[in-house]
C-alpha cells in the first residue's frame, strides 16, 4: 500500500482536509451495500422465525454499515492499485480527497459500531458473524488473497456471500443448511461475475499487478471456468424452491434466469480469442448483476408478498 | 489556505465549507445513533 499525500499542508505541520460527507459515503461502496441489503433482507424474511420489525430494520442497517466499513478498509489498503485502474482511479483516497488515515479510522469505527449495533438489536451470534465477514473481506481477501492468487475472487467471494446468512442468523441465532444454500448462490455467482469483468478489464488488472485469472491462466481457461461455474450455479439457485423454503414463483424465475445465465456464459465460451470488443463478456457481466438482484428480490417477494395472496410455498 | 502573520491558519472558503459539511454530517450521525440505541432499548425492554 502506498500512502498518498492528500491534504493541504500547513506551516504548523498539520493538514486541512477538503473531504466532504459524500466522499465518505463513496468509501462505503453504496452499490455493493445495496446488494448486501437486498441479500440480507432475503435471508431475514426467508428464515423460520420472526424478529420485531423495528429490530429487523436496525439489524439490516447494521449489516449494511458493516459492509460499508469493510469497503472503506478495502479502499484504504488498495489506494495504490485503485490509482492505476481506470475503474477505481476516481475513488476518494487515490483522488486525494480523503487521507488514508481518515479512511482507515472511518472503516474501523464503523466496523465496531455496526457489530455492536447488530449484537444489541438481534443477537451476538449474528454480530460475531458480521465481525468475521468484515475481517474476511478486509484482511483475508484485501490484504492477502487479492494480490497473491488468481483464485482471489473464488475464496474472497465468500465475504460477499455471507450477508444472507447474517440476515438469517439475526432471526434464528444460528446458521442452517438452508441459509448455507443462499450463501452458495452468491459464492458460485461471484467468480463468473468478476471474471467476465476481468476479461474486458484485463489490461487494467495487469497494470495494477493484481493476479486476476485472465492475466495468469489466460482467456481460454477463464472462459471455461466461467462456463463451469455458471452450469453449477443455475441448478443451485433453484434449490431454495426444491428444498421448500421458497415458492414455485421463485423456482420458475430462478430457472429462467439460470438458463439465461448459462446462455450468456456459453456465448463467452465461444467468444473468439483476442476479441477486442468482448461484447459477450460485457453482456454476461451486466446480466449477472440483474440475475442476482432478480433472484434475491424474488425470494423476498415470494416470502413476504406471495403468502398474502395465497401463492406462497 | 493562507498563513497569517501571527502564524494562525486561515482556512480558504473551500476548506471552511468542507469542514462545515463534515461537522453537520457528524452531528446528524451522532443524533441518529442516539435515537437508534434508544429505540433498540425501548423495544428490547417491552414485554
Amino acid at each position: 500500500m502506498t500512502l498518498l499525500d492528500t491534504t493541504t499542508p500547513t506551516t504548523t505541520g498539520g493538514t486541512i482536509s477538503l473531504a466532504e460527507p459524500r466522499d465518505f459515503i463513496t468509501l462505503l461502496k453504496p452499490r455493493v451495500m445495496s446488494l448486501v441489503v437486498l441479500t440480507a433482507v432475503a435471508g431475514l424474511v426467508v428464515s423460520p422465525g420472526a424478529l420485531h420489525p423495528t429490530l429487523a430494520v436496525i439489524s439490516i442497517l447494521a449489516i449494511a454499515v458493516g459492509a460499508g466499513a469493510a469497503g472503506a478498509l478495502n479502499m484504504w489498503y488498495d489506494a495504490d492499485i485503485d490509482a492505476v485502474m481506470t475503474r477505481t482511479a476516481k475513488r476518494p483516497v487515490p483522488m486525494g480527497r480523503v487521507s488514508p488515515e481518515a479512511a482507515l479510522s472511518f472503516g474501523l469505527i464503523l466496523s465496531i459500531l455496526s457489530v455492536m449495533l447488530l449484537g444489541l438489536a438481534s443477537n451476538w451470534f449474528a454480530a460475531a458473524f458480521l465481525a468475521f465477514t468484515i475481517f474476511f473481506y478486509a484482511v483475508i481477501y484485501t490484504m492477502g488473497l487479492k494480490r497473491s492468487t488468481p483464485q482471489n475472487i473464488v475464496i474472497g467471494g465468500a465475504a460477499g456471500a455471507f450477508p444472507p446468512m447474517i440476515g438469517w442468523a439475526a432471526v434464528t441465532g444460528d446458521a442452517s443448511v438452508n441459509s448455507f444454500i443462499l450463501f452458495l448462490i452468491i459464492f458460485l455467482w461471484t467468480p463468473p461475475h468478476f471474471w467476465a469483468l476481468a476479461l474486458f478489464k484485463l489490461r487494467d488488472y495487469g497494470d495494477a499487478g493484481v493476479p486476476m485469472l485472465p492475466n495468469v491462466a489466460g482467456e481460454r481457461s477463464t472462459k471455461l471456468q466461467i462456463f463451469a461455474y455458471s452450469v453449477v450455479l443455475a441448478p443451485v439457485a433453484v434449490l431454495p424452491w426444491i428444498l421448500g423454503f421458497a415458492g414455485v414463483a421463485y423456482g420458475a424465475v430462478a430457472t429462467v434466469l439460470g438458463l439465461n445465465f448459462v446462455r450468456h456464459a456459453w456465448a463467452v465460451l465461444n467468444m473468439a480469442d483476442g476479441d477486442e470488443r468482448m461484447i459477450p463478456a460485457k453482456k454476461l457481466f451486466g446480466f449477472s448483476i440483474l440475475y442476482l438482484f432478480g433472484l434475491f428480490a424474488m425470494l423476498i417477494v415470494d416470502a413476504a408478498v406471495a403468502p398474502l395472496l395465497g401463492l406462497g410455498a | 489556505m493562507t498563513v497569517a502573520s501571527d502564524d494562525r491558519v486561515r482556512l480558504t472558503e473551500a476548506e471552511k465549507s468542507a469542514r462545515r459539511k463534515r461537522s453537520i454530517a457528524i452531528a446528524i450521525v451522532l443524533v441518529a445513533l442516539v435515537a437508534i440505541f434508544y429505540v433498540v432499548s425501548i423495544v428490547k425492554m417491552a414485554p
